[in-house]
């Protein structure tokens, strides 16, 4: 039987505040198999985001252990922490934090470089698979809200990271946009056998995916 | 990783070469005037240790003796086994120039320059005796070319500029002193159990040169003030080094976090973001270190010719290149880019992984941050204070101008601000609340450029309070000490008795300047003997003196002194001072002496001539009606030479031009500094409206036209300079007052009255209100024609 590519168990976390501290998670745990897709529901607040954060090795969690790809995230350092990043978890954020001053091809090959495992044809089939071939000169300021996430999605796949979390992916942008956006990241997902973990408001988006977690005041419901 | 997330960052200035070209101007400029007063002070000093040292190596042990060195002595050392050699020094004039002649006997000096050395080897009888050749500086060579009366001259390294050394034989003779020693030199290794030299001429007292020579000593002040204002330079330079690396980090703020989100580990993007740092600098510390060569080769003559002037000081007119001060340079870019991006690279390090994506303001500070700012400049103001106390007077003075400028410079935007809010408060219409309220936003976004801007203006109406009060101040006393008509010099003893004869019955008054060298307070110093005249009791610039002081001195019974020695060897009235070995004077006089770095003693003629028997009675002060007149007696019925005579108008114009020469470098300076807080302020608006859109669209959107936003960022960045002059002003009055109570009077010995010049104050207001207009022409230009479809994006980008 093979490893779940992520294990989450008993996972708390608190943030302080002017009135004393706030618990956003209080004992969640999940798991993510290979090739399955999650998509991570609930109101504001619910600690979606903060749950995303920890997974990705963004975050340190108060308590509870978290193995990404078989590693336990607890006793890294930033370094370490850093690493697991750069070559196991594909980003894709809702205002899509592009590199400013890079163009599309040079941000979407960004995190392979990084990784290092730039694959010049893959980048190129991405771009093409996701719209953006005419593109790939312009820079972020110069793309509409739509085509900047296509491009966040493209930075996140072109290394081929066994995990993919998005945080509201398509928070900013119309339904129709929207849909087109999620169709070509279930469909890469199941291309390159990535575990996907998704951030969504949408009950409408949230149905397309394989599974479903509801948050609630921290607790999975 | 390393490679991809470098090139992530430099993209950065790929898409923005006007903020790299900001940063690496910002950081060459200021590198520049550093370096250049580096590369001045380095080439002078280097020119006093080559006058220090011009028998070799180090300074050597000298004897001396009143009136001079007798040949008997010489002779006796040499017989006892001392390794002493003699040398002849005195002043020559030749085509209008002075130059030190230093007779040398190359047979037994310890060492000589290189192509003295040489040519002795080679052919002796071309550097011995009468008529032999004489050796000076190449560029003095030049100078030289066809005048008269001096022995054929040959280029020589190693002697310092405006010296020429010949065989002592040809020197006396040159200088009309037959069997004269100044002094005899001391080598280094002497033959041991020798005869006390106590023993064998008593008369003869042995003096070590102190560490770089008494010029390099004398000059320092000058140096120092060189250094304080290069200083001052670097310190607005780095002004817009901080300003362009804090606005270059907090725009790559969301790219920072993107790339530690994705995977760049933060201790690797520190090194990055440092080395980078340090690159941009190692550029721009290069270019500025040219640039500061260049820079410090147009200076350098007008230095020399103060340093010459004011000094005596000879120092080469050519600038050479020395690593010394180059990488000196470059170590200062690199500290100063260190310090301008420590504070960036520390909230860069603080920052954390989740932070907002978005940039965080970079114009917005908390009031929080302006009040703590306003605090350590007011504990910058104390320190100041505290040091000027403490430490010595000049250490001092200087801590207290860096505190003052920089403590109000840390104040300012706490000032603006609380202006800006007092201005808002009492506003009713709309546009103006918004106005003012806008204006306020700004004010941490313009705090650095505008603070540059306070310490080149008040450094303006600072050094231009001095030097006018100076100039006022020197052209009175100009009148008062240049009493006489004529200044006239004879060329022997005889000559001089029968000039006085001569001149006795055709001038109202001829009054001896007689003088005789000594050292008062460890340092050389002139005394004078002067006849009692009107002329001295009328017009003497007397500071302070007793009640009975003319007749006191007449008698012979007392002495005066000049400022600069009274405030070093803190000598008061009445007090006590032995002007030469074995005769002392109670002071009765403190006068005022202007430029003159020594110190300065006048008494009785006679009481002078009694005690210095061979006296040197060559020079006098002629009261005229009718100089021209008798001028022309001189030279057609007396026969004494033009060049003899000097007339009371060509020294006050010598005089003058000494000063004004003096104030060139500190005036060239003052330039660069006001051109470096222009560009400051340039560059500081140019990047605000970059970021001025997201604030402006909104009021456009509300029925205000782009000519009129124009106009209105056009006023504002005028009236922000303007309010920021208007505060320069007392600050540069408190600088100037630092300067003519502390640091001339430590630096250079003498105290001057402050007078105030508002023309002054309404061109530095003119000046700050110009460079605002002018910088803020660009921005507003663009800001008028901008499209109403980049006004729409503001809000088709909101969320």
């Amino acid at each position: 039987m093979t490893q779940p590519l992520i294990t989450a168990s008993d996972l708390t976390k608190s943030f302080p505040a002017p009135g004393g501290a706030v618990q956003v998670l209080a004992g969640v745990s999940l798991t993510l198999e290979r090739g399955e897709t999650l998509a991570l529901t609930g109101e504001s607040g619910s600690g979606k985001s903060t749950l995303l954060h920890l997974l990705g090795a963004l975050d340190a969690p108060d308590s509870g252990e978290i193995t990404l790809d078989g590693k336990a995230l607890g006793g890294l350092n930033e370094a370490a922490r850093a690493k697991l990043r750069r070559q196991s978890v594909g980003l894709v954020f809702q205002q899509f934090n592009l590199i400013p001053s890079l163009d599309v091809a040079a941000n979407i090959a960004f995190q392979a470089r990084l990784a290092g495992r730039y694959d010049a044809a893959w980048a190129t089939e991405l771009a093409a698979r996701l719209g953006l071939t005419e593109l790939t000169h312009r820079y972020p300021e110069e793309l509409s809200g739509g085509q900047q996430q296509r491009v966040a999605i493209g930075r996140a796949l072109a290394g081929r990271p066994p995990v993919l979390l998005a945080d509201e992916p398509t928070g900013s942008l119309d339904e129709a946009t929207a849909d087109d956006v999620l169709d070509l990241m279930l469909a890469l997902v199941a291309e390159t056998g990535a575990g996907l973990i998704t951030v969504t408001h949408s009950e409408r988006l949230a149905a397309r995916f394989g599974r479903r977690l509801h948050l609630r005041r921290g607790q999975v419901t | 990783m390393i490679r991809t997330a470098l090139g992530a960052l430099l993209s950065h200035w790929r898409r923005r070469p006007g903020q790299l070209a900001t940063l690496l101007i910002g950081l060459m400029l200021a590198t520049a005037l550093f370096s250049a007063v580096q590369a001045i002070n380095t080439e002078a000093r280097a020119s006093y240790g080559r006058a220090a040292a011009l028998f070799g190596g180090a300074p050597l042990d000298s004897l001396r003796a009143e009136g001079g060195v007798t040949l008997a002595d010489y002779a006796a050392l040499r017989r006892a086994g001392w390794r002493v050699s003699p040398v002849l020094e005195g002043d020559l004039r030749v085509t209008g120039q002075s130059l030190r002649l230093i007779g040398i006997d190359p047979l037994t000096a310890p060492a000589l320059p290189s192509a003295i050395g040489a040519a002795l080897t080679r052919a002796p009888t071309d550097i011995l005796g009468t008529g032999a050749m004489a050796f000076t500086a190449p560029q003095t060579l030049a100078t030289l070319e066809g005048a008269a009366g001096l022995p054929p001259l040959r280029a020589a390294e190693g002697i310092p500029p405006g010296r020429i050394i010949a065989d002592i034989a040809l020197a006396a003779r040159l200088l009309g002193q037959p069997s004269g020693i100044t002094r005899l030199v001391l080598a280094p290794e002497q033959p041991s159990n020798l005869p006390p030299i106590a023993e064998i001429a008593p008369g003869l007292t042995r003096e070590t040169p102190e560490a770089g020579g008494d010029i390099a000593r004398l000059t320092d002040s000058f140096h120092l003030n060189l250094t304080a204002f290069g200083l001052l330079s670097f310190a607005v330079g780095l002004f817009i080094v901080h300003g362009a690396i804090g606005l270059a980090f907090e725009q790559r703020r969301p790219m920072l976090r993107s790339l530690r989100a994705l995977g760049v580990p933060l201790r690797s993007l520190i090194a990055l973001l440092l080395a980078e740092i340090m690159t941009l600098a190692l550029i721009a510390g290069a270019l500025g270190v040219t640039l500061g060569y260049l820079v410090a080769g147009a200076l350098l003559p007008d230095v020399a010719a103060t340093l010459r002037g004011l000094y005596g000081a000879e120092v080469s007119g050519g600038l050479q290149f020395r690593p010394a001060w180059a990488l000196g340079g470059l170590a200062v870019a690199l500290g100063g880019a260190a310090l301008a991006s420590g504070s960036s690279l520390w909230r860069v390090a603080q920052m954390p992984l989740l932070s907002a994506a978005q940039p965080r303001a970079w114009a917005r500070a908390s009031g929080a941050a302006l009040r703590r700012q306003a605090l350590a400049g007011a504990a910058l103001f104390a320190l100041g204070l505290l040091a000027s106390l403490a430490l010595p007077s000049l250490t001092g003075g200087f801590a207290l101008l860096a505190g003052l400028l920089i403590g109000a410079a840390l104040i300012l935007p706490m000032l603006l601000t609380a202006g800006l809010a007092l201005g808002q408060s009492r506003a009713k219409a709309g546009l103006p609340q918004w106005l003012w309220a806008d204006t306020r936003q700004q004010v941490p976004g313009l705090s650095l450029a505008l603070m540059a801007l306070l310490l080149a203006l008040a450094t303006t109406v600072g050094v231009g309070t001095m030097v006018s009060s100076f100039r006022l101040t020197f052209t009175g006393w100009l009148d008062q000490r240049l009493a006489s008509e004529l200044y006239v010099t004879a060329r022997t003893e005889e000559e001089g008795a029968a000039l006085r004869a001569f001149l006795a019955p055709r001038a109202d008054a001829v009054l001896p300047i007689w003088s005789a060298p000594t050292r008062l307070n460890g340092r050389a110093a002139e005394v004078y003997g002067f006849a009692d005249h009107p002329t001295y009791r009328d017009n003497w610039p007397i500071l302070s003196g007793l009640p009975e002081m003319w007749d006191q001195v007449a008698r012979g019974e007392a002495a005066l002194v000049n400022e600069q020695l009274a405030r070093r060897a803190d000598l008061t009235l009445g007090q006590n001072l032995e002007i030469l070995p074995g005769w002392s004077l109670p002071i009765a006089g403190i006068y005022s002496d202007y430029g003159n770095p020594e110190g300065q003693v006048m008494t009785s003629l006679t009481a002078l001539a009694a005690q210095v028997p061979n006296l040197p009675r060559l020079r006098h002060g002629v009261r005229s009606n009718s100089p021209a007149a008798l001028r022309e007696a001189l030279i057609s019925d007396f026969g004494l030479p033009p060049d003899a005579i000097t007339d009371q108008a060509s020294i006050k114009a010598f005089s003058l031009g000494v000063f004004e020469r003096t104030f060139t470098v500190t005036a060239a300076l003052n330039v660069l500094t006001l051109g470096v807080a222009g560009f400051a302020l340039l560059t500081a608006f140019l990047t605000l409206s970059s970021m001025r859109l997201p604030q402006l669209a909104p009021v456009w959107a509300q029925g205000i036209t782009r000519r009129r936003l124009g106009q209105i960022e056009l006023a504002r960045s005028a009236a922000l300079a303007g309010f920021t002059a208007l505060l320069a002003i007392p600050l540069g009055l408190a600088l100037a007052w630092v300067l003519l109570k502390v640091v001339n009077v430590a630096a250079f010995g003498w105290e001057l009255p402050m007078f105030v010049f508002p023309l002054q104050w309404l061109l530095a207001l003119g000046l700050a209100v110009l460079a605002a207009l002018l910088a803020a022409w660009i921005p507003m230009r663009r800001l008028a024609r901008t499209p109403p479809a980049r006004f729409l994006q503001v809000f088709a980008h909101e969320r």
